[in-house]
């Protein structure tokens, strides 16, 4: 997943705008940012974090400025235990071309030390979007752990894993009824993206997206019917 | 055995009032889990709930089963909106450094079982 592979292939699939959120990580945001430059591709800046309650969520903003802010706060709050390469793989940091750059030497696979509704407000202070990922998945889904969602931060919209379709989804989860929902297929090689979805934007930015959400201007297109 | 018997018996840090008399508390059976669905579906009332997960959804979760005590573990700490909440609910939180495992390990030695 080379920046200028990214690039490429969102193009290809007619893609408009695309988040970067490597697990608890954003050293590689800047990469495809900058490989993205006069490709007309909007790249914005992400983090999926692990929280205490071992729930995934992806956080999305405008801006280097705000994710490089959001990434000093989860660097205080990481376990400091290093990466074994040989049991967890290699954490590697790319230039825009792809070219190596080092390794990130500390464990990201587990989980931050900060609550759901803390990362809620630290996104939210920064302007950044909140969308509770693959929320119907057994691990690291918000509904699993936490059994329902929080009443007391405004969550605007969740995601929904590959394996289910939307009636699915509120058939089966009646507490999330009230949710507009975005799709996604949590794609960590390039022949795993699969599906994408259509939001009517005034503007490609956070602002933007939270509009046509509100708006409820969201569909979801191209997964399989499982 | 009731639950002050308990509280004193582990040495149990009370998060919510004080003032409750624990002495007329007198749980039934035990259940634990982190996993918020797992206890939506198991806990039976008036059990006493064992978990590490500090998330605010736990006090509506104890409220939905009517458990008698939420006991975290592992030194794991409630924001101060959950405690307050588990006082809106009426919900007794208990805390502990110690882990799951031995919280469980002594409540069975009191003589408490998985139904009652």
């Amino acid at each position: 997943m080379i920046p200028p592979l990214i690039i490429e292939t969102a193009l290809d699939k007619g893609i408009d705008l695309i988040g970067i959120t490597d697990h608890n990580c954003s050293s590689n945001v800047e990469a495809v940012i900058n490989a993205s430059s006069g490709t007309g591709l909007i790249v914005l800046p992400g983090m999926e974090v692990q929280t205490r309650e071992e729930v995934h969520t992806l956080c999305l903003f405008d801006s280097l400025v705000q994710i490089q802010a959001f990434q000093r706060e989860i660097d205080g709050k990481l376990p400091d235990l290093k990466n074994k390469p040989e049991h967890f793989g290699s954490q590697l940091v790319v230039d825009q071309s792809g070219e190596f750059l080092g390794y990130e030497d500390r464990l990201l696979l587990t989980s931050v030390d900060i609550s759901l509704n803390e990362l809620f407000n630290l996104t939210n202070d920064l302007g950044g979007l909140f969308i509770p990922a693959h929320v119907d998945r057994e691990v690291f889904g918000l509904i699993k752990n936490l059994g329902f969602i929080p009443q007391d931060i405004e969550i605007q919209i969740l995601e929904i894993s590959k394996n289910i379709t939307v009636p699915d989804a509120y058939l089966r989860y009646p507490q999330i009824k009230d949710f507009p929902l975005i799709q996604s297929g949590d794609a960590h090689r390039l022949d795993e993206i699969m599906g994408f979805n259509r939001l009517y934007l005034e503007s490609p930015t956070i602002l933007g997206i939270k509009q046509a959400i509100n708006q409820k201007m969201v569909e979801i297109i191209g997964f399989p019917n499982v | 055995m009731n639950l002050q018997e308990i509280i004193n018996h582990l040495g149990l840090e009370v998060l919510t009032t004080k003032d409750k008399d624990f002495s007329a508390v007198e749980p039934q059976s035990g259940y634990i889990s982190d996993l918020l669905s797992c206890v939506m579906a198991g806990a039976n009332p008036l059990s006493l709930w064992v978990t590490l997960q500090a998330h605010i959804n736990i006090v509506a979760v104890g409220a939905l089963k009517e458990v008698a005590a939420i006991i975290i573990t592992e030194g794991a700490r409630p924001e101060e909106g959950t405690i307050q909440k588990a006082e809106e609910e009426g919900i007794t939180l208990l805390a502990t450094p110690l882990s799951s495992f031995f919280i469980v390990g002594s409540l069975w030695e009191l003589g408490l079982r998985e139904k009652a």
